[in-house]
């Protein structure tokens, strides 16, 4: 297997890689007294990791085990939760894995520590999106909170987030996606390719969107402006006026049974889709993934209007130092050197730096999730089971296809609690 | 000897008991109603003595409506169980003669309680699905043409769940009510020339009002405080206070929640107090 393959040279890469960390933690006077070998001041610390389920997955837990001698303790909430322990219970964890919207909020804080670049080896080579904001040097930044907007703050202790890059990074990037609606195929029975197709009055009662606010209004935007109901100056950042128009338009066609009903977690919005209850709905990447493994069809649908984009990092908590801060940094060069990307590539995400995870995966995988070409062989996920036959091509085609076609990101916007507010008003009414 | 111990003895006694009430009631309460009161921004509660919580709550007409939607539930969730209860609790009391299957039955009432309350409400969405269980079969028997939607995903399916959940709360102190009950009360009353109906009306019901007033209790504030049926079976279609609580905190706006929590809770006791004041527990206990 791959996974095999590759374990000799990123075992290699990380010792390279540690060796440099070590070098700059003695520069910058992080570790007191001789530098020792790596394994020796990781071997026995624990690191508390949280975040949501997407990525706190065992397996990278067991490997991180095995190649660093790092034991990580891993919890996964819902998104809600998530926010909520990292702002109110912060000595709770050593790592925080979060995504850039809840960053917004969590950063501001005071709880999290900012990341010195210097320390992280890969950081030349992370996509652009996450430190200038721009996938190609000719592309827009997106609207919403995007995490070059939220990527770097002004100095070592400062909770104020800088307009361009500085030396202080308040996360990692690890992991991100663009999600678009899912739909079932069998059900629909006309070609859809715009967000409005979900106000069709065909699908009355089959449809849903997500309740989780900041995700939520985001879908409903993308639904508003290209039904040509709202027109946003800035779709991640509207005005009361906005969002006032944007949640009427909700209780207007929630009141006429457009939706059947709203989910909050992942498995929810999988039962609803397998089960027929909805035909069209807004979906993450996995879970169109996991209906289909229940043999039911199911397309991640890409739309004209671009897709709506998140991404999720790692954040160090503000009570780390020492030995833990040290192996913090090790736990995180370790995240980018390849093995952990090429994992979430082939669960359907995309990671942070392409480059190590492109040699830890064949060409046919490579070629199937990231450049979007037809399967050759069989694409298996990254537990070995069989997805795709040979032939399948990805929806939505290529990672440039994708990630440049982001319309917005998953926000936190100045009128965050006026939009709240109105959001409950619409689930309540 | 003198038997008289001194007077603080009584309050150490007490002691324990209130030490406890005061650590995780009086002070979690308090705590409540002091942070309704703080400001907040995305992230921090503001210490502060604001009266916006409470404005913009019940200046809402949302709130207004939730509310009212969750007395409704509360409301007919409390009738259907009442009737129910009534019934399985008098079929186990007056019907079942020998005591043994009076136990068995009981017994069998609490198997339910085995499993948690969400399996066994999750358990309801593939049975009442567009295609559940229950549509399949009616379909197949030609019952009807196209699926019922309004089984899940609705208000019937959240009383549904309410009433499955909630009866035995019910049926148990009616049950205990009514094994008080002095069986030649009823002979008199039988004597004395009443019908069945004129029993029921004029000895059992009466005898039975402690039990119908703290089987009630339960029902009206479980419901009142419930969020997880009212989400889960609605599919987030439908409101309820607690609900607006559990969105209200996981967006770190505690203060609102708080507030709306002081409201919810001043609703409930005055709820306990009225049927209090109808039938006076302790002294029919």
């Amino acid at each position: 297997m791959s996974e095999k393959k590759t374990a000799g040279p990123g075992r290699r890469t990380m010792l390279k890689g540690t060796a440099a960390l070590a070098g700059t933690a003695l520069g910058s006077g992080a570790i007191g007294g001789f530098p020792t070998i790596w394994g020796q001041t990781t071997k026995n610390i624990t690191l508390r990791q949280f975040g949501t389920g997407v990525s706190n997955i065992n397996e990278i837990a067991d490997k991180c085990k095995a190649d660093l001698g790092i034991t990580l303790q891993m919890t996964a909430l819902d998104s809600d939760a998530v926010v909520q322990r990292a702002v109110t219970q912060p000595n709770s964890y050593d790592i925080a894995d979060i995504e850039y919207w809840m960053v917004k909020k969590v950063f501001p804080a005071n709880v999290l520590q900012a990341m010195d670049v210097k320390k992280i080896k890969y950081f030349d080579k992370i996509v652009p999106i996450f430190t200038t904001g721009k996938l190609k040097p000719d592309s827009v930044v997106a609207q919403g909170t995007a995490p070059s907007t939220v990527g770097f703050v002004e100095g070592a202790g400062s909770t104020k987030f800088a307009k361009g890059q500085t030396g202080w990074f308040t996360m990692i990037p690890t992991i991100y996606n663009a999600d678009t609606l899912g739909i079932r195929p069998d059900l629909v029975g006309r070609k859809i390719d715009s967000w409005k197709d979900m106000l069709d009055p065909k699908f009355k009662g089959k449809t849903s969107i997500l309740n989780i606010p900041s995700i939520g209004i985001m879908d409903a935007a993308m639904i508003c402006e290209s039904a040509g109901i709202v027109k946003y100056g800035d779709k991640g950042n509207m005005t009361k006026a906005e969002i006032d128009k944007t949640i009427d338009f909700l209780i207007k066609t929630k009141k006429e049974g457009q939706f059947r009903a709203f989910w909050k977690t992942f498995d929810e919005s999988v039962n609803l889709m397998a089960s027929g209850e909805v035909i069209i709905q807004s979906m993450w990447s996995p879970a169109v993934t996991a209906v289909r493994s229940k043999g039911v069809p199911c397309i991640y649908q890409p739309l004209k209007e671009g897709y709506r984009a998140w991404g999720g990092g790692l954040g160090l908590a503000k009570h780390l130092s020492g030995d833990k801060l040290a192996a913090a940094y090790d736990y995180i060069n370790w995240y980018m050197s390849g093995w952990v990307g090429a994992f979430l590539n082939r669960q359907g995400y995309y990671s942070a730096v392409l480059e190590t995870a492109k040699a830890n995966m064949s060409e046919d995988e490579w070629g199937y999730w990231m450049e979007g070409k037809p399967a050759k062989g069989e694409i298996k996920s990254p537990k070995g089971v069989v997805m795709e036959k040979p032939g399948a091509v990805r929806d939505g085609g290529s990672f440039y296809d994708r990630m440049g076609a982001v319309s917005c990101w998953n926000a936190v916007m100045d009128e965050d609690r006026y939009m709240v507010q109105k959001w409950n008003s619409f689930i309540a009414a | 000897m003198s038997v008289r111990s001194p007077n603080w003895v009584p309050y150490l006694q007490v002691a324990p008991l209130s030490l406890v009430f005061l650590v995780f009631l009086v002070v979690p309460i308090l705590t409540i109603v002091v942070v309704s009161f703080f400001d907040y921004d995305s992230t921090r509660l503001l210490p502060d003595f604001v009266l916006t919580n409470y404005e913009e709550l019940l200046s809402s007409s949302i709130t207004w409506r939730t509310y009212g939607q969750t007395l409704e539930f509360a409301l007919i969730t409390w009738i259907c169980t009442l009737l129910i209860g009534f019934t399985v609790a008098y079929f186990l009391a007056f019907h079942v003669r020998s005591t043994a299957w009076q136990t068995v039955l009981f017994l069998v009432c609490t198997i339910p309680f085995w499993t948690s309350n969400i399996i066994r409400m999750i358990s309801w969405i593939p049975f009442l699905g567009r295609n559940g269980v229950l549509n399949t079969a009616l379909q197949g028997a030609g019952v009807i043409d196209r699926p019922l939607e309004f089984l899940l995903f609705s208000d019937f399916a959240v009383v549904l769940a309410y009433v499955h959940l909630y009866t035995l709360f019910m049926v148990v102190p009616i049950f205990n009510s009514m094994m008080r009950i002095d069986r030649s009360l009823i002979e008199a009353a039988h004597d004395a020339g009443a019908s069945g109906r004129q029993i029921l009306w004029n000895v059992i019901i009466p005898l039975c009002k402690p039990g119908i007033a703290i089987g009630s209790i339960f029902v009206v504030t479980i419901v009142m405080g419930d969020f997880v049926t009212v989400r889960l079976m609605s599919g987030g279609q439908s409101a309820s206070v607690g609900l607006m609580m559990i969105n209200a905190m996981s967006l770190l706006q505690y203060p609102a929640a708080a507030a709306n929590a002081v409201v919810l809770l001043i609703l409930v006791l005055m709820t306990v107090a009225l049927m209090i004041r109808v039938v006076d527990i302790r002294r029919e206990l």
